[in-house]
C-alpha cells in the first residue's frame, strides 16, 4: 500500500529517549516505516505525528549515539508483517524478524532479518485454475507446512475482482517465485508469489461474514471449560495481580487447547517466560495431534528488555500473523501476555509527546485502541465457504492488583469473557487461582453456544454447570455465616453447605497445572467428573457434631483428588472411586 | 574516542536542579559531558539545544560554566582486576586502590538475544529453609527482597550471598548508608570472599542522581563475568527503590507528566532493562539478581513494588512471628516463580508436595488464629493445626535455619505425622507410602 508517490527523506532535529524529530522534504504519512541512518547502522522507525515539515517518530531501537542531522528514509508503506509460509515454529521479535537467524548472544542494533526462509523449497499444489474468479483471500494453492494445509492465497491488498490467467503446476517453488498470474478489471496482470505483505494495523477482511461464536474451545482447564467456557472466535481476558498464576495458566491454555494454530504474543514480559517456551514446545506434543506443540506455534517475543515502540508493534504482528492463517480456514488461538504492558508502551509514547493525558497517564484513546483490536479476534464464513477462527485470550497486569485502572476497565467493556484471578485464592495455593463468582463467560448465555454444549456433552449441561455455581455461592455464604457465627453458632446444615461447595472447588476448580494427569482434563473427562461431584453433593449425609464433618470431608476430597492424580478409568482411578463410594456410604442416610 | 579536539561550550541557557540545558552542535544522545568538571549526560537534543542530566546536581552551576562533551556513554573499564575493589558510581575506586586497566566497556548495553538464553535450571541453595524449600532459587533468576526499611534485609542479603556457591559476587549499594556499607564490606572481609566480590557503592552522603549509575555498572561487571569468564555471577542490588525515586526526581525536573505514585511512565521499562539482565548464558555463565525493594508501610501496591512484582520472578518478604520471637520468611506472600524448574527434579521427588501441604495447613493455622482472636471455640483441628504451625515455624520458615534441603523435607514430613492424620495432609499416596514417617 503505496503512501507517498516519491521517496521522501528527511534529518534528524531533536531526540528524547526513542521520540525523534525529524524535519522532512516531502510528503509522509502517519504509521509511515522510516530508517534513520546511525553510521552503517539503519534504525527503524514508525511515524506517530506529523507537525508541519516535522514527523515525529518513534524508533524501534536504542538512540544511544544518534546525532541531530542525521539521514532518514521514508519508505511509503506501514509496519508490515511478511505472510507465506514457513511461519508455525519460528521466533519472531516484535517487528517480525526471525530471532534465530540473528548473529550473536545480544541483540544488535538494525539486524534485521528476514520473516521467512527464502531458499526453501516447498510442494506447492494448485487449487484454482485459468479463468476462475477471485478476490482478495482466494485459494490459489497450498503447501504442507508442519502437516497444515497452508493455503497460498490472493494477496489481501488486492481490492476487487481478478480472472487467474494461469497457475504453475504442482512442484516444488520458493517463497518468492511467481506461482500465478491474476488479471484485474483493466485487463492488467499481476504476479502472485508465495510472500506477501500487510500492514499489520490494518485488518483483513477478507471473508463473507462474521457470525456468533457457536462452539466450545476446549482448553482442559475444568474451572474455564466447565464452568465459564471459551468458545471458538470468543475473546477472554485474564487480569490478576503479580504472583496469581496468570502466566501459569496461560502457558496451560497455549499447550493444551484444541486449536490448529497457537500464535504467543509475549509483550512485554519476562525473558525467562518465552524461554520455556522455547525449550517446552519443541519437545511437548500436542494432544490433539501427536505432532509437537512447536509445529502448530508461532512465538512473538518482545521481552520487556526489547524496546518499547516494538513492544506496541508486537501485538498486532501477532494478529496480523492470526488473521492470515484464519483465512485459510483455520481454527486460531492467539495469546498476548500482557496487554498491559502494550498499553504502557502507549502511555510511554504519548508522555514523550506531551499529549494531555488520561486516567493515570495513559493515552485518551487507549479504550478505543483496545477495542478495536478485540474486534479484530472471531469466527468467520470466509467466500468459499469454509470457516475460520481467531480466538483471543489477553492478560492484563493491573497496577496494584486494583481492578478499577484504565486497562482493566477497557478491556473488560469488550472482552466476552473475564477470568478474574484472586489473591486471596492463589495465597491459599488454590490453583488455576480464578475467582468462580467474579468471573464470568457471556457465551455461557448464547443459546447457540447451549444447543453445542446440550448435543456435545450431554442433554441439561448447562443446568448442571449452573448447579455448581449456585453450590459455590451457597458455600461462599455459609463460610462467611460460619466466620461471623462461629463452628457452633451455625447448624450442622451450614456446615454441610460449605464442605459440599469445598468438594466442588478442590475437584472441579483446583487443578495442578504441573502434575503429567491432572494438568489436562478432556471433556468427556470433566463431564464424567462434575457428575461425580454432583451425586457427592446430592447425597444426604448425617452427623452427630459438626466436628465430625470436616474431618469426613477431608477423606472424600482426598479421595476424590487421588482420582484426579490417576489416569482415567485406570486401576487406581477405579480403587479411589471405590474408596470414595466406601467412605460416602458410612455417612449415608436413606431418606 | 575524539579527546584532542574537544568542543567547549560556555553559555548554559538553563539550569534546573538536576539539569542544564546549553547550545551545541553534532553532540550525540546518551553522551557523556562534564559541566564544570561535573559528570552529566545528554538526555534530550532539541535542534541545537541540548539537555544535560547532571549526576551530582548543579548546585553552584553557573551560566557561564564549562561544558566538555566527552564523545562516548557511561562505560566502564573491565577486566579481572574488577575482583576485591570498591568504586563509586562512576566506576572510580573509593578503596584507595589504583584505577583498574581494562577493556572500556558501555554500561546499559544490549539485551541478550531471548532465543539464546538457557532455561534456568541450577539450584541456589542457602540453607534458609523459608527459601530453600518454600522458594527455591535458581541460577538466571531475579527476585528482591520486599521488606519495610526496619527489617534486617542486609543482613539476609549478607547471609545468602556468602552460603551461596557463586564464583562472582557483584554489589550494588543504592543510597546505601554508610553503616551498612561498612556492614557489607566487613562481612565480606571477615569470611576471606573478599577477592570474589565487586562492589558500586553509592551512601547517602553521594548526590542522588549518581545512584542512576549504579545498578548498570555493577550489571556490566557481571555481564563481564558471566559473558567472557562463563562464571556463575550473584548480583546484589540494594536498595532499588531508592534507584525509582532518583528516577522520578529526574523526570520531574524534565516535566515530564508523572503516572501512578509521582513515578515516570516509563518505570516499568526502566526497572526490566535492569532486572532482565538475569540470564542463564548456554556456556554455564549466569547473573543472579537478589534485589531490595523497600515498602512503605508493607504497601505492595505502590508503583514501585507493583511494577517490580510484575518484572522479577517473584518476591521475598520477611516477617517477625511473635510466637517463636524469630524472623521467619512468610510462607504466604513469598514467591519463586522459577522453583518448579529445579523442585522435585534437582531436589527430592516429594519436594513440591510437601511444600504445598506444609504451607496449606500454615494457612488453616491461620484461619484458627483469626477464630481464636474473635473469641470463638477451637476444633481439635485447629488446635492441632496451631501446634503444627509453631513448630514449622521455628524449625523450618526462621531465617536462622541452616539445613540442607532433603533434611528439611525430613523435618516437614515429622511435623506433618506428629500433628496430622495422612488424610489431613492430603499428600499423593505414592509419596506418603515412600516418606510418612513411623511412628516416634
Amino acid at each position: 500500500m503505496t503512501l507517498t508517490q516519491q521517496q521522501t527523506t528527511g534529518r534528524v532535529s531533536g531526540i528524547i529517549s526513542n521520540l525523534v524529530l525529524v524535519d522532512v522534504d516531502g510528503p509522509v504519512g502517519q504509521n509511515e516505516i522510516g530508517f534513520i541512518q546511525l553510521g552503517d547502522t539503519p534504525l527503524m522507525a514508525e511515524v506517530i505525528k506529523v507537525m508541519g515539515d516535522k514527523a515525529y517518530v518513534q524508533v524501534f531501537e536504542s538512540t544511544r549515539g544518534l546525532r541531530p542531522g542525521m539521514e532518514v528514509r521514508f519508505e511509503g508503506h506501514m509496519l508490515e508483517s511478511t505472510l507465506g509460509p514457513g511461519i508455525l515454529s519460528r521466533n519472531y521479535d516484535g517487528l517480525m524478524h526471525d530471532l534465530n537467524t540473528m548473529s550473536g548472544i545480544f541483540l544488535k542494533k538494525g539486524d534485521y532479518t528476514s520473516a521467512l526462509d527464502l531458499e526453501k523449497s516447498w510442494a506447492f499444489e494448485p487449487l484454482a485454475q485459468a479463468g476462475d474468479e477471485v478476490t482478495a483471500g482466494s485459494w490459489l494453492g497450498q503447501v504442507d507446512e508442519n502437516g497444515i494445509p497452508h493455503k497460498i492465497m490472493v494477496p489481501f491488498k488486492l481490492q476487487g475482482q481478478y480472472t487467474v490467467e494461469s497457475v504453475v503446476e504442482a512442484g516444488e517453488h520458493k517463497v518468492q517465485d511467481t506461482i500465478a498470474v491474476l488479471k484485474d478489471e483493466r485487463g492488467t496482470e499481476h504476479k502472485v508469489s508465495m510472500l506477501q505483505k500487510f500492514p499489520v494495523k490494518q485488518a483483513v477482511r477478507a471473508y463473507r461474514e462474521k457470525p456468533r461464536p457457536f462452539q466450545l474451545l476446549e482448553t482442559g482447564v475444568r474451572t474455564i471449560d466447565t464452568l465459564n467456557p471459551m468458545v471458538e472466535g470468543g475473546t477472554g481476558f485474564i487480569p490478576g495481580p503479580f504472583g496469581s498464576g496468570k502466566t501459569v495458566l496461560q502457558q496451560a491454555i497455549s499447550k493444551q487447547a484444541e486449536a490448529d494454530i497457537v500464535i504467543v504474543a509475549a509483550c512485554g514480559e519476562r525473558a525467562n517466560e518465552v524461554v520455556d517456551l522455547f525449550v517446552e514446545f519443541p519437545e511437548l506434543e500436542d494432544p490433539w495431534t501427536g505432532r509437537k506443540l512447536m509445529e502448530r506455534t508461532t512465538i512473538i517475543a518482545n521481552t520487556s528488555n526489547m524496546p518499547v515502540a516494538a513492544r506496541e508493534a508486537s501485538v498486532y504482528t501477532a494478529m496480523s500473523i492470526a488473521e492470515y492463517y484464519r483465512s485459510m480456514g483455520l481454527k486460531v488461538l492467539l495469546l498476548a501476555d500482557s496487554t498491559s504492558r502494550w498499553a504502557q508502551a502507549l502511555r510511554e509514547m504519548s508522555n514523550r509527546m506531551e499529549e494531555l493525558p488520561g486516567p493515570d497517564a495513559f493515552p485518551m484513546d487507549l479504550p478505543a485502541i483496545i477495542s478495536s483490536f478485540y474486534a479484530r479476534a472471531g469466527i468467520v464464513h470466509l467466500h468459499n465457504g469454509e470457516t475460520g477462527s481467531i480466538t483471543f485470550i489477553g492478560t492484563v497486569s493491573p497496577a496494584g492488583g486494583n481492578l478499577k485502572e484504565p486497562v482493566t476497565e477497557s478491556t473488560k467493556k469488550v472482552a466476552r469473557c473475564f477470568y478474574a484471578l484472586s489473591q486471596a485464592r492463589a495465597d491459599s495455593k488454590r490453583y488455576p487461582a480464578i475467582d468462580p463468582i467474579e468471573s464470568y463467560s457471556k457465551y455461557l448465555e448464547y443459546p447457540e453456544l447451549q444447543r453445542t454444549l446440550n448435543e456435545q456433552i450431554e442433554e441439561g449441561w448447562t443446568e448442571k454447570v449452573n448447579e455448581l455455581k449456585n453450590i459455590l455461592l451457597r458455600g461462599k455464604e455459609a463460610a462467611e455465616q460460619i466466620n461471623i457465627l462461629g463452628d457452633d453458632g451455625v447448624s450442622i446444615d451450614t456446615h454441610l453447605i460449605f464442605w459440599r461447595s469445598e468438594v466442588v472447588d478442590e475437584i472441579i476448580l483446583q487443578q495442578n497445572a504441573f502434575d503429567a494427569v491432572d494438568a489436562r482434563t478432556p471433556m468427556d473427562r470433566q463431564q464424567y467428573m462434575v457428575n461425580k461431584v454432583l451425586e457427592v453433593v446430592a447425597t444426604p449425609l448425617s452427623f452427630e457434631s459438626y466436628e465430625e464433618i470436616n474431618p469426613y470431608f477431608k477423606r472424600v476430597i482426598n479421595a476424590m483428588k487421588q482420582m484426579n492424580y490417576s489416569e482415567f478409568e485406570s486401576e487406581a482411578f477405579k480403587q479411589n472411586m471405590q474408596e470414595l463410594e466406601d467412605t460416602l456410604a458410612e455417612r449415608k442416610t436413606e431418606n | 574516542m575524539p579527546t584532542a579536539f574537544q568542543r567547549i561550550y560556555t553559555k548554559v541557557e538553563e539550569i534546573t536542579k538536576a539539569t542544564c540545558t546549553v547550545r551545541a552542535t553534532d553532540v550525540g544522545y546518551d553522551e557523556l559531558a562534564t559541566v564544570n568538571g561535573q559528570l552529566a549526560q545528554v538526555v534530550k537534543i532539541m535542534g541545537d539545544q541540548v539537555t544535560l542530566q547532571v549526576f551530582a546536581g548543579t548546585e553552584g552551576v553557573p551560566t557561564d560554566a564549562e561544558v566538555v562533551f566527552l564523545g562516548k556513554a557511561p562505560s566502564l573499564k573491565v577486566g579481572e582486576a574488577l575482583a576485591g575493589r570498591f568504586f563509586n558510581a562512576y566506576g572510580d575506586p573509593i578503596d584507595g586502590g589504583p584505577q583498574v586497566e581494562g577493556r572500556e566497556q558501555e554500561i546499559g548495553g544490549p539485551s541478550v538475544n531471548p532465543v539464546r538464553r538457557k532455561q534456568p535450571s541450577e539450584l541456589i541453595t542457602t540453607g534458609i529453609a523459608g527459601i530453600d524449600l518454600n522458594n527455591t532459587l535458581v541460577t538466571g533468576q531475579k527476585i528482591p527482597f520486599f521488606a519495610d526499611p526496619d527489617q534486617p534485609f542486609n543482613q539476609v542479603m549478607a547471609t545468602v550471598a556468602l552460603r551461596t556457591a557463586a564464583d562472582r559476587i557483584v554489589l550494588g549499594g543504592i543510597g546505601l548508608t554508610n553503616d551498612d556499607y561498612l556492614y557489607f564490606k566487613s562481612v565480606f572481609e571477615n569470611a576471606g570472599a573478599l577477592h570474589r566480590i565487586v562492589s558500586f557503592v553509592n551512601t547517602t552522603e553521594d548526590p542522588t542522581v549518581e545512584r542512576l549509575l549504579v545498578p548498570d555498572m555493577a550489571l556490566t561487571a557481571a555481564e563481564y563475568f558471566a559473558v567472557e569468564k562463563n562464571e556463575k555471577v550473584l548480583v546484589l542490588l540494594t536498595d532499588m527503590t531508592l534507584y525509582a525515586d532518583a528516577l522520578s526526581i529526574v523526570s520531574n525536573r524534565m516535566d515530564q507528566i508523572p503516572s501512578k505514585d509521582s513515578m515516570p511512565g516509563s518505570l516499568y521499562s526502566d526497572l526490566a532493562k535492569l532486572y532482565e539482565k538475569a540470564v542463564q548464558f548456554e556456556e554455564g555463565g549466569s547473573i543472579t539478581i537478589v534485589a531490595v525493594t523497600t515498602l512503605s508501610g508493607g504497601d505492595i501496591t505502590h508503583a514501585i513494588p507493583d511494577n517490580t512484582g510484575y518484572i522479577t520472578e517473584g518476591q521475598l518478604f520477611l516477617r517477625r512471628d511473635t510466637d517463636i520471637g524469630k524472623v521467619i520468611v512468610d510462607p504466604f506472600r513469598s514467591l519463586s516463580r522459577l522453583k518448579q524448574l529445579v523442585i522435585g527434579k534437582k531436589t527430592r521427588e516429594d519436594h513440591p508436595q510437601v511444600m504445598n501441604a506444609a504451607v496449606r495447613l500454615y494457612a488453616d493455622a491461620a484461619n484458627a488464629r483469626t477464630k481464636l482472636e474473635n473469641g470463638f471455640e477451637l476444633t481439635d483441628y485447629d488446635e492441632r493445626t496451631l501446634d503444627f504451625a509453631k513448630e514449622y515455624s521455628d524449625k523450618l520458615l526462621a531465617i536462622d535455619v541452616n539445613i540442607d534441603t532433603d533434611k528439611m523435607l525430613d523435618t516437614a514430613w515429622q511435623l506433618f505425622a506428629r500433628h496430622f492424620s495422612k488424610a489431613e495432609v492430603g499428600i499423593k499416596q505414592s509419596l506418603t507410602d515412600q516418606y510418612w514417617p513411623e511412628k516416634q
